[in-house]
């Protein structure tokens, strides 16, 4: 798989790794102690500042992440913790990942199974890979691709999208420090653009706990990274039309959190998947078949997806190829009115 | 199979008009032994089937590729001479073993991880732009010295217009070739216009040589309807099926192998070319870059790889890439010839490329060079290299190791050159290209995803367009419907 595939701005393979285990005790993050306004990318280097300052066997290594990084997620980090402990790799994608099984573990094979393989005597549980993913404006083929579902279909492995700065830097730590590998997807669109109050104190948010973030009552949208913030527009304007939607941000896709979801869908009787990936074998393709078959009954409409062309990522014609606010709006009207 | 030689210096002078690479031999080599044996020529020895042992096994015999029509596929046309075997005495009796042909010893001694001496790279002009004494090259005619220096400078100016296009916001993304503008001009210089190239992408140069136009470079960058890509790929990913130049993708490194496979393709065509693939220091990290070696070795193909080694990775400095020393030495590893060549020597850089197509055409073998430069510009538009690398290190490499500038020195040495040539060709160098701003019709998202388009697409390009007629503000003006 191209995860390589990145002029100038590398797939970041950003590995982080540690190796002692780590309670998974959180804090959601909210309210109490500073916030400062920042961005997705300061919040993700908050994140990687507090996992190095918090364990003294984590390392952050893979491309260009020495001199803070193309997206500048590893600012500093190399100059507080040492060349030691953060540190750039050779061009290569299997390496970076193969030397993070091995040094997570300390024998060197596939992360997903190695768990289950050794009946649970080894594990690379401590292994995080952090990548840049998503449309950009401009990213043509390479630069805009999203391959989440690749990832979600590799049982052992656990895929985590987070939407927005403070969620990222809660959700970055539970990653580090759970006893899982974990594939991090950061939405790149939002590295600059996004920018949230973020606690600048350590906490950790769950894993494989979806949010419903907007409540509502006549249909629920279901999707994760930088789309749910259009796919909250839509939401808005559908308000005005007098359509109440409940949005619901997965976090975790694999394992995804089937009973929030079911929970809402139970509610409005309806539901609408968007992701940018392209809809055929998307994840919205999954979430489609598992809703259909605990929901049937309750379900007023087919389950609605928004999602990417089936063509590869195009770059002049990038706009007819997203999932816009209008493609959805019009979905959610003809699934409310079906 | 490398295979070493007691006295290389008599055999190799005995060989040297028999296997035709007597104008690349001038070099003085030290006496073989285990570490240090960088300066000799290792040529590849051609084991006949019947001097191995008769096996019953058909198995042991396939392994060594010993079926009749599998072995014919491999094999060169021109069948080397047999090197005559080493005195077989107790201390150096040779031995068969599946893996490979052994010389027993009883030292222990490790190959040291790093030459007594750095592998020696070639140049040919120093630079004053000066001829170096006793070297040797390939000739080039006035025509094609002349030629070299107007793309080299061409090159200059594209990057320059293009650069500033970025800037300006009237395209997206620009990445620049400064500083390797004699690797991409006297390589591609070198060439025939039948040799197919797997570029990376900091090779515009090559298709600048073969006559690609500045505005087929602008249509590109902005992706307008004269595109050949259509519109589909961010600013300098050129491809030209007409220039045999396969189109540029992101992905490091993906093309090396693909440029193996072609080569072999153009080997059972019996055409009179090769394949030539370009890559940075940063590729040869790539496990596509150790795969195409191997397979280009065993399957005997005509590739040339060219390595720009021009000590950055984005902000990745070699220290941090390799530890070897370079990557021409790696030739060796997969039993591939190599040589290193100052990438700023223009005319080191045609004598090699030459030499390289002569021999992977005429006898039917890869080629690794290593070009050795610099990365003066920075990674990419998206990129600041004062970030990684001092400002002052940037300038002397740009204004004290111009390849441009050198080899401009040595036509003025010949007389081909002068003051009055120079000026006419900046003015002459059309700087004005037309951005075009019609964009490639919408139906181009949806066609060449495959051959025909399927019905998935079919019904998408339905909805879309019932889509954007219900919310046409939503898309770009000039793309039209």
């Amino acid at each position: 798989m191209g995860l390589r595939n990145i002029i100038g701005r590398r797939l970041g393979l950003g590995l982080v790794r540690r190796r002692k285990p780590f309670s998974t005790a959180t804090c959601d993050g909210d309210g109490n102690g500073n916030a400062k306004s920042i961005n997705l990318y300061s919040a993700i280097n908050q994140a990687l500042h507090i996992a190095l300052e918090t364990d003294n066997r984590a390392f952050v290594f893979g491309e260009d992440v020495s001199f803070g990084g193309v997206f500048r997620c590893t600012t500093g980090l190399a100059d507080r913790f040492g060349k030691a402990r953060v540190f750039n790799t050779p061009l290569c994608e299997q390496g970076i990942v193969g030397f993070g099984i091995g040094l997570a573990a300390m024998i060197v094979n596939e992360a997903a199974k190695f768990r289950y393989r050794s009946g649970n005597q080894f594990n690379c549980g401590g292994l995080t890979i952090r990548a840049p993913y998503g449309a950009v404006g401009h990213g043509g083929h390479y630069h805009s691709q999203s391959p989440e579902a690749f990832f979600c279909h590799v049982p052992g492995i656990k895929v985590v999208i987070p939407r927005s700065p403070r969620q990222a830097k809660g959700l970055l730590l539970s990653c580090i420090r759970d006893p899982n590998p974990v594939v991090f997807f950061e939405p790149k669109w939002l590295y600059r653009l996004a920018v949230e109050e973020v606690p600048e104190h350590d906490y950790m948010l769950p894993l494989s706990e979806a949010e419903v973030i907007r409540q509502g009552s006549d249909i629920t949208l279901v999707g994760w990274g930088a789309q749910l913030s259009v796919m909250e527009q839509a939401c808005n304007e559908a308000e005005k039309d007098g359509i109440s939607c409940e949005l619901i941000d997965l976090k975790t896709l694999l394992p995804w959190d089937k009973e929030t979801v079911e929970a809402s869908v139970r509610k409005t009787g309806r539901v609408l998947i968007s992701h940018e990936a392209p809809v055929t074998g998307g994840f919205g393709a999954e979430i489609s078949a598992s809703i259909v078959e605990r929901c049937f009954l309750r379900l007023e409409a087919p389950v609605a997806r928004v999602c990417g062309l089936d063509t590869p990522f195009p770059l002049v014609f990038e706009p007819f190829y997203m999932p816009t606010k209008n493609k959805i709006l019009d979905a959610i009207k003809a699934t409310v009115n079906y | 199979m490398a295979f070493y030689l007691k006295n290389p210096r008599n055999i190799i002078n005995n060989l040297k008009s028999k296997v035709g690479l007597w104008s690349l031999m001038k070099q003085s080599h030290s006496t073989c032994c285990y570490s240090s044996c960088l300066n000799t020529i290792h040529l590849h020895r051609f084991l006949p089937l019947t001097t191995l042992p008769q096996f019953t096994n058909p198995e042991s015999i396939s392994h060594k590729k010993g079926h009749f029509p599998h072995f014919q596929r491999f094999q060169s046309t021109t069948t080397e001479k047999q090197i005559d075997s080493v005195p077989n005495d107790e201390h150096n009796q040779v031995l068969d073993f599946p893996g490979g042909k052994v010389v027993f010893s009883p030292e222990m001694r490790f190959l040291s991880e790093s030459p007594s001496v750095y592998s020696q790279c070639y140049r040919v002009l120093d630079d004053a732009g000066q001829l170096i004494s006793h070297s040797n090259f390939v000739p080039v005619s006035e025509e094609v010295a002349v030629k070299m220096y107007s793309n080299m400078v061409t090159l200059q100016t594209l990057d320059t217009i293009f650069y500033e296009a970025q800037r300006q916001g009237r395209i997206s993304f620009y990445v620049t070739s400064i500083g390797e503008e004699a690797i991409n001009i006297a390589s591609a210089a070198a060439l025939t216009s039948d040799d197919i190239v797997f570029p990376q992408y900091r090779e515009p140069g090559v298709l600048l040589w073969r006559g690609f136009t500045l505005q087929e470079f602008a249509n590109q960058c902005f992706g307008n309807k004269a595109d050949y890509g259509k519109g589909r790929q961010m600013p300098i990913h050129y491809g030209s099926n007409k220039l045999n130049y396969f189109t540029v993708s992101s992905t490091i490194a993906t093309q090396i192998p693909h440029a193996v496979g072609a080569a072999y393709s153009l080997k059972m065509d019996k055409k009179d070319a090769c394949a030539v693939t370009y890559f940075g220091d940063g590729g040869t990290s790539e496990g596509d870059f150790h795969a195409a070696m191997n397979f280009a070795a065993v399957t005997e193909s005509p590739v040339i790889f060219i390595c720009r080694n021009n000590g950055w990775a984005i902000s990745t400095p070699t220290s941090d890439q390799f530890r070897s020393d370079g990557i021409a030495v790696r030739g060796q590893a997969y039993g591939v010839r190599s040589i290193r060549v100052d990438g700023n020597d223009a005319l080191a850089m045609y004598s090699a490329v030459r030499s390289a197509r002569q021999m992977a055409v005429n006898e039917h073998r890869p080629i690794l060079i290593e070009a050795v430069t610099y990365r003066v510009g920075h990674h990419s538009t998206s990129d600041d290299s004062t970030k990684y690398r001092p400002a002052d290190e940037i300038e002397w490499w740009r204004m004290a190791r111009d390849p441009v500038t050198r080899f401009r020195k040595w036509i003025e040495i010949n007389g081909w050159w002068g003051s009055e040539a120079e000026s006419q060709l900046r003015s002459s160098i059309r700087s004005q290209i037309a951005e075009r701003a019609e964009k490639p019709p919408v139906n181009d998202l949806f066609t060449d995803v495959y051959d025909n388009i399927p019905s998935n697409l079919r019904e998408q390009e339905k909805l879309l367009k019932e889509t954007i007629n219900r919310h046409p503000k939503d898309y770009p003006a000039d793309v039209p419907i």
